[in-house]
C-alpha cells in the first residue's frame, strides 16, 4: 500500500532532502539527519532587509533553515511598499530589519530570526564569521565590496597556496534594477569574489562641472547644477538633505529656473528626485525572481541536494525573457580573495611605522588604519576608548606584538582610495619578517 | 493621490502613469493558489493591480504551511482560496480581492463562460488536459492567458494570447534616430550655417558631433562619387579624417564623433523587423482591424511615400558635448521634423479610418504620436494554441533541442513535465508522489516519456535515466523557492502584457533549478 511521504510541513522539501538523486552535489547525504542539521546547525545571515532581503528571509525560512539573522540600517519608507511585502503603511519609520524579522517569524512557525538594526561596518568581524552562509540583498557596490572583503578575510591558504576548505565562507549575492537582475555564488578562494569581477559594476558617470556651469543641455544638467553648485552658493554651510522635502523642492524650483533660462525642456519633480538621489527603479517581480534564485542556491550549498550555480546568473526581462549563466574566472592576483599582499618587514619596525608604510603602499593607499592580529586588536582608530587602550602599542615593534612569529596574516582596516571617494575596506596582509643573519640592521644603527 | 505617487514611485519610473493605470484597470483570475499562484499574485497586488479573483477548491493542510507564506496555522482546514485572498488583501487595500472556493478543473469543464469577465487568467499547477481546454476557452473569449507550474526543481511559464502588439517596447539599447547618412533639407541647411573650421578653440570644441559627422559624411561623399564609407579601410580612413580636424587633444566632441561614426555607416531605411511588421497580412486593414494595425497601415504608406524608405523621425537626440545654444537648436530641428512626420501619418490614419468606415477620430492624436515616436520599435507577438504545440511541435526546433547539449536538460524537463501528466491520468498519482513505489514509478515514467516522444516522432534515446530519476525524486513537490522564481517570472510577464510595454517572452520558459541553465523552447 502506497503511503504519503509525510503530511508534515516539510512535505515538499522532504522530497529533495530525504531522497537520493544522481544530479546532486558531491557531499549530498540525504536523510532526516540532513534535514535536522539544516534546521539546527546552519546559520544564515541576510544582509539587507529591502526588496531582496524581505524575499530572501521568506524564501530561506521555507527552505529548511531555522536560524536566520538580518542586518539593515534603514527605516521603512512609503516608497518601499510597492515591493517590500513584509511592510505596511503603519510600519513607515520603523527599522526594516526588526519589522521584517518579526513578520516572517509570525507566519513561519519555528523559524528564529535575529534582527540587527545597524550599519554593516558596526559589527565586529567575528560576528560575520559565525554564519555558515551569507546572503546579500544589497543595492550598493560599496556595501557588497565591504562584506566581500570581510568574508574573504576569513579565508586562509595552506603552504601550497591552496585555500583551506574549512575557512571558505560561501556568499550568495543578488542585485536588481527594473526588469533586470543577477544572482551569483561566491566561494572565496575558488570562484571569483566580488572584487575579482568588480568591472561588472562600472562606476556611475558623473557630469563634468563645467558642463553644469557653462553648457547645460539636458534637464538632468539643470538639476545637478542646482544640487551641486547653486545650493552651496546660496546656503552658507548648510548641508543638503535629500530626504528633506523642502530641500528637494528648492532644488526643483532652481532647476526649473535654469532650464527656462536656457530653453531646456523636461525638468519635473520626479526627475529631480531621481537624479539627486540616484533612484534605481525597482519592482516586486524582479526582486522575487532574483531572491528565489539566491535562496535556492543557499539551500543547495548547505545541503548538496543539487548542483550549484556556477557561478553568475543574469536575468533580463526587458525584451522577451533572457537568462544566462556565465562561469567567471577568479583573478589570481586579487587583493581581496588571494593569499594576501606580501609585506616584508624588519623585526625592529614599530607598529606606527608599519601603519605609515600602508598609507604609501601602492596597492593599498590606506588611511586611518586599524590593525588586528589573530583576533586581537593591535591598534584601533575608533572608538575612542579602544584607541586609548591600544595607543601604547604604536611604539612597540610589530614583531613582538605578533609574538615573534616569523610570518603570519595580519588584518588591517581603513579607508582606501583617493580623497573624495574613500571607502572603508578590510585587507589581508601576509607579513614576513626578514631574518638578519648577523648583518647590521641599518635602521637601528642609524636611528639610535 | 500624493501617497499613491510616492508608494508606486519606483515602478512609475519604469512604466509611467499610463502603465500604472492599465494595471489598476486589470482584473486577474488565478487558478490554484499554492505557492506558485500565491507568489504570482503577491507581486501584482503589491504593484496595485485592479482586482484579483482566486479560484481554488482545496482546504489548507499542514503541508501547505511549509511552502506558502499566505497561509498560517490558523488556516488549517479552511478554504485555501479564502485564506490566501485575505492575506493578499492585507498587502494592498486598493486592490479588490475575491475568492471562489471551487476546483478549477471542474470550473473549466462546467462553466467556460466564467473566464470571459477577466483581463487575464493565470493558471497554475494545472495538468495538460485542463490547460488545453482552458486555452481554447480563453482564446475564444479573447482573454489573455498565462500558465505557470512549479515541479520539484523544474517548472515552466507559457503565455497564450492570439496576438499581442506593443508600441512602447522600451528596448535597452537602440540606435538613435539621427539620420546622419540621410539628413533632411532643414537639417542640411542648419548644418551649412555652421563652420566647423572656426578658429576660436572654445567654439570649435563645442560643435556637436551630429554636425561634425554630417559635414564629414558630406565631404566624404563628394570625393567618393556620392558613396559613404563601406569597407573596413574606408571606415578607418573616415575616422582618421575626423581626427585630423581636431585642434586640441581635449576635444570631447571630436572623440564622440569618432565613437559615433558607425552611425554614418549604418544602413539607411527600416530594419528587417519593422519590414516584417508592415508586411504582415494584418496591415491590410478592414473595419475590424485594431488601432495598432490601422496605424501600421498608415505607417506603411508613409514609409513608401513621404518617408522615402524611412520611418517617421523619433525626434529626440542623445546628450552630447555642445554649446547650449547649438544643442537646443539642434533639438528643435529634430523635434520639428518628428512633428511634421507625425502629422502626415495622422492624416493617413484618418483617411484609412474613413475608408474602412470608422469614426475618423477614433484614434487619438496622443496615441498616434506615441506610435510614430516608437515606430522603429514596434513588436508583434503571437502564440500558438497549446493544443497545436502539444500535437505538432515545430519539428526542426524540437530536433535541434534534442541534439543540442545546451538544451538537453531543458528539453528533457519539457518532455517529462508532459509525461507526468500522462502518468497521473494512467496511475492516479504523480511519479514519486508516494513512498515505497519509487522503482516502479521510475520505469513507468520512462515508458510514458518514451511513448510521448514516439508520438511526437522523436528518438527517445536523448532522455537520460538521471533526469527521469530526478523527476520521480521531485514527486510533484512544490518547493517555495522554485515557486517564487516561477511565480516571479509569471508576474513579470503579466505586467508586460497588461501595460503593453516591453516585450513579453515567446515560447515556453523551462526552469532548470539544477544549474540555472533555463531555456526558452519555441515549439
Ligand atoms: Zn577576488
Amino acid at each position: 500500500m502506497a503511503k504519503q511521504i509525510s503530511c508534515s510541513r516539510s512535505r515538499d522539501l522532504d522530497k529533495l532532502l530525504l531522497r537520493s538523486g544522481n544530479l546532486v552535489g558531491p557531499t549530498f547525504d540525504p536523510g532526516t539527519d540532513l534535514r535536522n542539521d539544516l534546521q539546527e546547525y546552519a546559520k544564515v545571515l541576510v544582509v539587507g532587509a529591502g526588496g531582496l532581503g524581505c524575499e530572501l528571509l521568506k524564501d530561506l525560512a521555507f527552505s529548511g533553515f531555522k536560524n536566520l539573522e538580518v542586518i539593515d540600517m534603514d527605516r521603512i519608507d512609503v516608497s518601499n511598499l510597492n515591493r517590500q511585502f513584509l511592510f505596511r503603511f503603519h510600519d513607515v519609520g520603523k527599522p526594516k530589519a526588526e519589522v521584517a524579522a518579526e513578520r516572517v517569524m509570525e507566519r513561519v512557525n519555528g523559524v528564529n530570526i535575529v534582527p540587527h538594526f545597524c550599519r554593516i561596518e558596526d559589527k565586529e568581524l567575528d560576528f560575520y564569521n559565525d554564519f555558515s552562509i551569507i546572503a546579500l540583498g544589497l543595492d550598493s557596490v560599496e556595501a557588497r565590496s565591504y562584506i566581500n572583503s570581510v568574508v574573504c578575510s576569513f579565508l586562509e591558504y595552506d603552504a601550497d597556496d591552496n585555500p583551506r576548505e574549512e575557512t571558505i565562507k560561501p556568499m550568495v549575492d543578488g542585485g536588481t534594477e527594473g526588469f533586470k537582475g543577477h544572482a551569483r555564488v561566491i566561494m572565496p578562494g575558488i570562484t571569483p569574489c566580488f572584487e575579482c569581477t568588480i568591472w561588472l559594476f562600472p562606476p556611475q558617470v558623473k557630469f563634468p562641472l563645467c558642463t553644469l556651469a557653462e553648457t547645460p543641455r539636458t534637464a538632468a544638467h539643470c538639476i545637478e547644477y542646482a544640487h551641486l553648485i547653486k545650493w552651496d552658493e546660496v546656503h552658507d554651510g548648510k548641508t543638503f538633505d535629500p530626504d528633506d522635502p523642502e530641500h528637494m523642492q528648492w532644488i526643483y524650483s532652481e532647476a526649473v529656473k535654469r532650464a527656462e533660462l536656457f530653453g531646456i525642456p523636461g525638468v519635473t519633480y520626479t526627475l529631480t528626485q531621481g537624479v539627486v538621489k540616484n533612484i534605481i527603479p525597482a519592482i516586486a517581480s524582479t526582486n522575487a525572481i532574483i531572491s528565489a534564485a539566491c535562496a535556492l542556491e543557499t539551500l543547495k550549498i548547505a545541503s548538496g541536494c543539487s548542483k550549484t550555480l556556477s557561478n553568475y546568473l543574469t536575468y533580463n526581462g526587458v525584451d522577451g525573457l533572457h537568462t544566462k549563466v556565465t562561469e567567471f574566472e577568479k583573478d589570481k592576483d586579487c587583493l581581496v580573495c588571494g593569499p594576501g599582499i606580501l609585506i616584508e618587514l624588519d623585526t625592529t619596525i614599530s607598529l606606527k611605522k608599519f601603519i605609515d608604510q600602508l598609507e604609501d603602499h601602492p596597492k593599498l593607499l590606506l588611511s586611518r588604519v586599524s590593525v588586528s592580529y589573530r583576533g586581537k586588536n593591535l591598534y584601533m582608530q575608533a572608538p575612542a576608548v579602544l584607541e586609548e587602550m591600544t595607543r601604547s602599542n604604536l611604539d612597540k615593534p610589530l614583531h613582538e606584538l605578533m609574538d615573534k612569529c616569523p610570518k603570519d596574516i595580519v588584518h588591517v582596516t581603513g579607508a582606501a582610495g583617493k580623497s573624495g571617494s574613500k571607502q572603508s575596506c578590510l585587507r589581508k596582509l601576509r607579513v614576513v619578517f626578514k631574518v638578519n643573519d648577523g648583518v647590521i640592521d641599518m635602521d637601528v644603527a642609524n636611528g639610535a | 493621490m500624493a501617497e499613491h505617487k510616492t508608494k508606486y514611485d519606483r515602478q512609475l519610473r519604469i512604466w509611467g502613469e499610463q502603465g500604472q493605470a492599465a494595471l489598476e484597470k486589470a482584473s486577474i483570475c488565478l487558478l490554484n493558489c499554492g505557492p506558485t499562484g500565491s507568489e504570482t499574485l503577491k507581486n501584482l497586488v503589491l504593484g496595485g493591480i485592479g482586482s484579483i479573483t482566486i479560484v481554488d477548491g482545496s482546504k489548507v493542510e499542514e503541508g501547505d504551511l511549509g511552502n506558502n507564506f499566505m497561509v498560517d496555522e490558523s488556516c488549517i482546514g479552511q478554504s485555501k482560496a479564502k485564506c490566501v485572498c485575505s492575506f493578499l488583501q492585507e498587502l494592498n487595500d486598493a486592490v479588490k480581492a475575491k475568492f471562489i472556493e471551487e476546483n478549477p478543473e471542474e470550473l473549466i469543464k462546467t462553466n467556460p463562460s466564467f473566464f470571459s469577465q477577466f483581463t487575464l487568467v493565470v493558471a497554475t499547477q494545472l495538468v495538460e488536459e485542463s490547460m488545453v481546454k482552458l486555452d481554447i476557452i480563453c482564446r475564444e473569449a479573447n482573454v489573455m492567458l498565462i500558465f505557470a507550474r512549479s515541479y520539484g526543481l523544474t517548472g515552466f511559464v507559457r503565455i497564450s494570447v492570439k496576438e499581442h502588439t506593443v508600441i512602447e517596447s522600451k528596448p535597452d539599447h537602440f540606435l538613435d534616430d539621427l539620420r546622419l547618412n540621410n539628413p533632411w533639407p532643414e537639417l542640411t541647411r542648419f548644418t551649412e550655417t555652421i563652420d566647423i573650421n572656426v578658429p576660436d578653440p572654445v567654439v570649435h570644441k563645442h560643435t556637436p558631433y551630429v554636425i561634425i559627422l554630417i559635414k564629414m559624411a558630406d565631404e566624404w561623399a563628394k570625393s567618393h562619387g556620392g558613396c559613404l564609407p563601406a569597407t573596413r579601410d574606408e571606415k578607418r580612413e573616415f575616422k582618421e579624417m575626423i581626427k585630423s580636424r581636431m585642434i586640441a587633444i581635449d576635444e570631447d566632441n571630436y572623440k564622440e564623433a569618432i565613437d559615433a561614426s558607425f552611425k554614418v555607416f549604418a544602413p539607411r531605411g527600416i530594419s528587417s523587423s519593422l519590414l516584417h511588421v508592415i508586411n504582415d497580412p494584418s496591415a491590410e486593414v478592414t473595419s475590424n482591424s485594431s488601432d495598432f494595425w490601422i496605424m501600421v497601415a498608415a505607417l506603411k504608406e508613409f514609409i513608401n511615400n513621404e518617408g522615402g524608405g524611412e520611418a517617421p523621425l523619433e525626434g529626440s537626440i542623445p546628450d552630447m558635448t555642445s554649446s547650449t545654444e547649438l544643442y537646443v537648436n539642434l533639438q528643435k530641428i529634430y523635434q520639428a521634423k518628428a512633428e511634421s512626420d507625425m502629422l502626415i501619418v495622422e492624416q493617413r490614419v484618418r483617411d484609412i479610418l474613413k475608408k474602412i468606415g470608422r469614426d475618423t477620430n477614433s484614434i487619438s492624436k496622443t496615441k498616434i504620436k506615441s506610435f510614430c515616436k516608437n515606430a522603429r520599435k514596434l513588436a508583434v507577438c503571437r502564440y500558438r494554441l497549446l493544443e497545436d504545440e502539444f500535437n505538432s511541435p515545430v519539428q526542426p526546433e524540437l530536433q535541434k533541442y534534442l541534439t543540442d547539449d545546451d538544451y538537453s536538460i531543458a528539453v528533457g524537463f519539457y518532455v517529462l513535465l508532459r509525461a507526468v501528466d500522462r502518468f497521473v491520468t494512467n496511475f492516479n498519482s504523480f511519479p514519486g508522489q508516494f513512498e515505497g513505489v519509487m522503482d516502479e514509478d521510475i520505469s513507468r515514467l520512462k515508458a510514458t516519456a518514451v511513448g510521448l516522444l514516439n508520438d511526437l516522432g522523436c528518438n527517445s534515446s536523448t532522455l537520460t535515466e538521471d533526469l527521469i530519476n530526478e523527476m520521480c525524486r521531485y514527486g510533484a513537490a512544490e518547493l517555495h523557492a522554485v515557486s517564487a522564481f516561477v511565480g516571479g517570472i509569471a508576474s513579470q510577464e503579466i505586467i508586460k502584457l497588461i501595460t503593453r510595454q516591453f516585450i513579453p517572452m515567446s515560447g515556453t520558459f523551462i526552469f532548470n533549478g539544477i544549474d540555472h541553465k533555463s531555456q526558452l523552447l519555441m515549439l
